[in-house]
């Protein structure tokens, strides 16, 4: 068995474990022993408002990926051919298409002389173009529909597996087509769910040029913070304390959620 | 990723053709930024310096080459020899121990320059300007255009949107321009009064560019109708027929400057290779090229350049007395890095 997962085990020894032990030996190690990097972190705002900034965008996509996903996975799920296909394509062309082709797509639909801003003047719905880029809301928007495969594949995947018989089973007790959903559906969907939001958010959490080309300048996300660390400090250290803290938080926050949630009952381990 | 495989790859292209290139020809690596700048300089100036010279010179290409020219010394081996780069980044890296000391006495071009051009670790090589620019069809009567950092700081004679660029570097210089002081009165820079100005303006900046292809599009596209920009970028979407333009008056003139790194492989080479790269005469060939002035000013006496481009050059001489000449030696004091650290806190707030 350990033999077997030699392999993989070295792949993770030397893309995974020695990296992430090498940057946080930088950011303790500048010429001797230090935790001046760290000490900035806590004590400068920028780094704070960069975290919240970054953590505050990463529940808000990962929130708005599962509303607007949940529904086109169950669709996905639960239509006949040809449709289950045509949805999944839907999701997936984008997907293959460059992040950067995407946001510069986002770009042009949502700046003042955009469609969207064009269309809403046209119509006089608005009298003045709305700022809907160059923010953080753009931002936002832009970074939803480039996560939201991550969240309807694992969804489509967990609903798939739910046999129809359950739900005409539910049925035949008098259920209606509410309640079946609630008591049956939604509770087999959840390692879906779990699964989605964990790619999500976690994905966000190290978004880099979305928020850089649509973000105004002004939205400053820690992977932001990383890199203009690399420009303003003279040593790796300080980008690798970012980096740290960074992966320390969401070690964190999957402790917290894992005491609150039985995460690996979810993700359909018994 | 992409970004970080980008300048690897280019090292190791680098490094295979140092391989394979005979022992016995002399050979330098040229670092520069790359696109339509690396290639006009390649006709400008490489190709005719490597002939002058007997040559061979490798080019290779990298948008930030401040970290790898660190990493590249720290390694102990460095690959490249010579690299262009924003002055800035050779006084930090001389500081550092990063960049060699240059010894003018090998190189006669480069000690004929004038001094404020050149630093114990690097030479300017060739300048453009951040300047402010506008579109003409939000202010098409040039009299009633904005002509100073103090109009782009004026929202009530010059409404419009504005944008600046997401750096401190020339825009805390247009701030206190726009404050009132004279633009050959700027060092050592007053960082609070210049934050101070900048707070002012902040409501009415619509986008805080990060590069210079944004700063190009947000004009172009009507996103915004003033913007600080550099020259280059403004003139080629002159070029391309917008209906855009630009003023030098209260430009800050913009250097890059050639170092050689710390243990270069070719340092002799180098030193040959970097006098021959600010001669006079293939200076002069760069403007015919691009849009960026030469920085031996001798350049303009060798009559290569056309009466009628001189005129649309950062740095002639009757543009370069209209703007403020941007103190690299500031910025890479510890006060300038001090400024440079609070640029974040600024715009995040």
């Amino acid at each position: 068995m350990l033999l077997l997962a030699s392999p993989a085990l070295l792949v993770v020894l030397a893309l995974v474990v020695v990296p992430v032990g090498w940057f946080l030996g930088l950011s303790v190690y500048d010429g001797g022993f230090t935790i001046e990097h760290y000490r900035r972190i806590f004590v400068e705002d920028v780094y704070w408002r960069s975290f919240a900034l970054t953590f505050r965008i990463a529940l808000v996509v990962t929130a708005g990926t599962l509303l607007l996903g949940y529904p086109v996975a169950y669709a996905a799920a639960r239509l006949a051919r040809p449709w289950d296909v045509l949805i999944l394509l839907c999701v997936v062309l984008p997907f293959w298409t460059s992040v950067l082709v995407r946001t510069y797509a986002w770009l042009v639909l949502l700046q003042r002389t955009g469609l969207v801003n064009q269309l809403l003047t046209g119509l006089d719905l608005v009298g003045e173009p709305l700022a809907l880029v160059h923010n953080e809301f753009g931002t936002v928007v832009a970074m939803v529909h480039i996560l939201l495969p991550f969240m309807v594949l694992p969804l489509y995947a967990a609903m798939k597996k739910i046999p129809d018989e359950l739900i005409l089973a539910g049925a035949s007790l008098g259920g209606g087509p509410m309640h079946v959903f609630r008591r049956v559906f939604l509770p087999l969907s959840l390692p879906g769910v779990v699964a989605g939001l964990t790619l999500v958010f976690v994905l966000c959490l190290g978004f880099y040029i979305t928020p850089e080309l649509l973000g105004g300048g002004r939205t400053i996300m820690v992977s932001m913070v990383v890199s203009r660390n690399v420009e303003l400090y003279n040593q790796w250290g300080a980008a690798s304390a970012v980096a740290g803290v960074l992966l320390l938080a969401v070690l964190a926050v999957f402790f917290v959620v894992g005491r609150f949630l039985p995460l690996d009952r979810l993700l359909g381990q018994k | 990723m992409a970004s970080v495989l980008r300048p690897l790859a280019a090292c190791s292209a680098a490094a295979l053709v140092a391989w394979t290139t005979p022992a016995w020809a002399e050979q330098i690596t040229f670092v520069s930024q790359g696109g339509a700048y690396q290639k006009a300089q390649t006709i400008a100036i490489l190709d005719p310096a490597a002939k002058r010279l007997g040559i061979t010179i490798n080019q290779d290409s990298v948008p930030d080459a401040w970290p790898l020219m660190r990493s590249q010394v720290a390694s102990g081996k460095p690959i490249w020899d010579v690299v262009d780069v924003a002055t800035g980044f050779c006084l930090r890296g001389g500081e550092q121990g990063i960049v060699e000391k240059l010894d003018f006495s090998k190189m006669p071009n480069a000690a004929a320059m004038p001094e404020q051009y050149r630093s114990p670790w690097s030479v300017a090589y060739e300048f453009y300007s951040s300047v402010l620019a506008y579109g003409l069809k939000k202010y098409p009567d040039a009299a009633a255009a904005p002509k100073t950092w103090a109009d782009f700081w004026d929202v009530k004679k010059f409404p419009g949107r504005r944008s600046l660029r997401n750096h401190p570097l020339a825009t805390l210089e247009a701030a206190l321009m726009a404050d009132g002081v004279a633009p050959d009165k700027l060092y050592p820079l007053d960082v609070d009064r210049a934050f101070k100005k900048l707070e002012e303006i902040k409501p009415h900046i619509t986008v805080w560019w990060t590069s210079g292809a944004q700063s190009a599009q947000l004009l172009n596209d009507g996103e915004v109708d003033m913007v600080m920009a550099w020259n280059g970028r403004v003139s080629a979407l002159v070029k391309e027929g917008a209906k855009v333009t630009y003023t030098y008056n209260q430009g800050i003139l913009q250097s890059t400057s050639l170092c050689i790194l710390k243990g270069a492989p070719n340092l002799s080479t180098a030193v040959k290779f970097v006098n021959e790269a600010v001669e006079p005469v293939l200076q002069a060939n760069l403007p015919l090229h691009i849009d960026y002035g030469p920085a031996n000013p001798k350049a303009f006496d060798t009559k290569v350049i056309p009466a009628e481009r001189v005129g649309q050059l950062p740095s002639a001489p009757a543009n370069a007395s209209r703007q403020a000449l941007m103190s690299y030696a500031w910025w890479s004091s510890p006060a300038g890095e001090a400024a440079e650290k609070r640029w974040l806190s600024f715009v995040q707030k």
